[in-house]
């Protein structure tokens, strides 16, 4: 197929895997140029299997999660597919929560092993009837999960050697704390009220 | 009586019986492989499990350089975040840079100018050969070679005098910017890379004659480490994972991006997938790269303009305007206090890094921060493959199949 996959050659793509994956699929949209389906998270391994055997959508390329800690559902986890002989990516995503398990695609994608380890270990989303679900990227022993978004920048513990104890030791964070900076423009549309700013609606001035 | 009586077991026989009493059951070794190893490339610690010197599992322990780079680019604007892909895969950093423009590029829907385009094809090409230099020399120092690494840092060296001269540093370039490159080159640069790339048949031509008909590297390296196609497609391998087990798959061909379906050059492909033909792959792919590079060179001189977009919006105004028009100056401090915000939306761009395929998983939230990054990187699902790949394998097979994975941590951990 020609590079690159036009919209039209997609919606169709999409609507054919709607129409071929019953219930595994719930929505097919097409942005930037690029194919998202979305399904329910118990039905992903039917359909992964469905793009893997029947749309040739061979290579898991990512596997990652998002965070949107707003949603009932906090998280995403997004499948990236590529097809070699359709020269075509597309994206699949499932969505769930701290408690509920997504069925592991390691099952159809050998590879998604550490990618589901590293969802885990970055999200504390879990994979049921994975063989090795333990942390991969971060310390022995690390608590919490650091790319949720309630999750600090800085972290929870630094670690310097100890000269007197002749090893690593673990602290509490002493560090200056991170300016995360508001960059929206008070004019633009900044939803919340400004110190002082008894005029703004929300405060109760005039609407 | 001799005749019936119970036939005394002969001497011969006794000593089959007592050889035949199993032996003491022998203890399998397990031993760390790293975290501190010459041949780990990195901090990789790998817990071996041997029987006897055969390689009966592999677990790789990896995360030992993970800085959070994903979490850190959450709370930095998009222009802040550019140096963070520099310190991915450090052996070629600009082609990390690359993938990272490309997908805001793709978000706001902006138009690199040609000039920026064939700087960004000629710095990639570069960091190819950069990184090829260093995983060909090295793995050919993991089974036992001194001198290629010395020869080829030789060269190395000589392009990392270009990074500078382009952008003021060696290694962590921060050189792209969405929407072209930051500076545009000299003519004197210009001139020493295409004089470089001239002379560049010498050295590569030395080392192919030091290394490629090597008994002892062949030894080491033919029929080692043999990934299928099948094995290549489920692993989620890319870049020379794939192209050495024979599949012609490069993006630089199947998905054009930047401006390469311009340029004439070969995808070189191995027949076995083992090492060796790894290793071919990356020979032969140097010459490509070199040949990118003139082509691109010979068009950069025709081609005159700028190497930025003139959008105002999402690049700073050049030095010499921000002295005369306020506007300039406005732009200015917006663009370096707040930065550009991306429409909403989420974006995977993807390059043909050197490694294989480096991604980039950008969701935006319309701010001018990203608010997930997701990283992609070629040597993450490769390393997985480790333990597969070595079992059945003899214990010093481990570094020279490490080797020609081409592993480089900074990308592993992130």
């Amino acid at each position: 197929m020609s590079w690159p996959v036009t919209d039209e050659t997609f919606e169709t793509l999409g609507q054919q895997i709607l129409a071929d994956g019953a219930g595994a699929f719930t929505d097919a949209t097409v942005a930037f140029g690029e194919l998202t389906l979305t399904g329910p998270a118990d039905k992903a391994v039917e359909a992964l299997t469905l793009l893997r055997d029947k749309f040739g959508f061979h290579q898991l390329i990512d596997l990652s999660g998002v965070d949107y800690p707003d949603r009932p559902l906090r998280f995403d986890v997004v499948y990236h597919l590529l097809s070699m002989t359709r020269n075509a990516r597309l994206r699949f995503k499932v969505q769930t929560d701290e408690d509920t398990a997504v069925p592991t695609a390691t099952g159809v994608f050998p590879c998604a092993d550490w990618y589901e380890r590293e969802t885990f270990d970055m999200y504390g989303v879990f994979f049921s009837g994975h063989p090795d679900l333990r942390r991969i990227l971060t310390d022995y022993g690390f608590h919490g999960h650091p790319l949720r978004k309630d999750f600090p920048m800085t972290g929870y513990v630094e670690l310097r050697y100890d000269d007197e104890l002749k090893r690593v030791v673990y602290e509490p964070v002493k560090s200056v704390e991170y300016r995360n900076w508001d960059f929206m423009s008070p004019w633009e549309g900044a939803d919340y009220v400004l110190p002082g700013d008894e005029k703004a609606p929300q405060a109760g001035g005039p609407k | 009586m001799a005749d019936d009586a119970t036939p005394i077991p002969s001497v011969t026989e006794a000593v089959v019986e007592t050889s035949l009493v199993p032996e003491t059951p022998v203890r399998k070794f397990n031993i760390n492989f790293g975290p501190q190893h010459p041949a780990a490339h990195g901090v990789l610690r790998l817990v071996l499990e041997l029987d006897g010197e055969i390689v009966e599992r592999v677990d790789p322990h990896i995360g030992l350089l993970h800085r959070g780079t994903e979490k850190l680019m959450e709370y930095r604007t998009y222009l802040q975040n550019i140096p963070y892909l520099d310190r991915l895969d450090y052996v070629a950093p600009m082609n990390q840079e690359h993938a990272f423009c490309l997908a805001i590029e793709k978000l706001l829907g902006l138009e690199v100018p040609k000039r920026g385009s064939l700087i960004r094809v000629i710095f990639c090409e570069i960091g190819r050969v950069l990184n090829h230099l260093l995983n060909v020399t090295t793995q050919a120092m993991d089974v036992g070679a001194l001198t290629p690494p010395l020869w080829g840092f030789e060269e190395r060296e000589k392009l990392m005098v270009f990074y500078e001269r382009a952008s003021g540093a060696r290694l962590h370039a921060n050189f792209f910017r969405p929407g072209g490159v930051h500076q545009d080159l000299t003519e004197s640069l210009i001139d020493d890379i295409d004089a470089w790339a001239k002379a560049f048949e010498r050295p590569i031509n030395d080392i192919d004659k030091l290394i490629t008909g090597n008994r002892i590297f062949k030894q080491r390296n033919v029929d080692i480490g043999v990934v299928t196609k099948e094995q290549a497609l489920a692993w989620g391998f890319s870049g020379v994972m794939v192209r050495g087990s024979g599949i012609a798959w490069d993006l630089r061909r199947s998905q054009p991006y930047e401006c390469y379906d311009e340029f004439e050059f070969d995808i070189p492909l191995g027949l076995n997938g083992d090492c060796y033909d790894r290793y071919l792959c990356r020979m032969q792919e140097m010459r490509e790269s070199v040949k990118i590079i003139r082509q691109a060179i010979a068009q950069l001189k025709k081609t005159p303009g700028p190497v930025l977009t003139e959008d105002n919006k999402v690049s700073p105004p050049r030095r010499g305007e921000m002295k005369k028009s306020m506007e300039a100056l406005i732009h200015h401090f917006k663009l370096y206090t707040e930065g550009f915000h991306t429409p909403e939306g989420e974006v995977y761009a993807a390059v043909e890094a050197p490694k294989g395929e480096f991604g980039v998983f950008l969701v935006s939230n319309g701010t001018n921060k990203p608010y997930r990054v997701k990283l992609r990187a070629p040597g993450f699902p490769h390393l997985s493959a480790m333990d597969w790949m070595n079992r059945g394998h003899m214990l010093a097979d481990v570094s020279a199949i490490l080797g020609s994975l081409d592993i480089v941590f900074g990308e592993v951990d992130r």
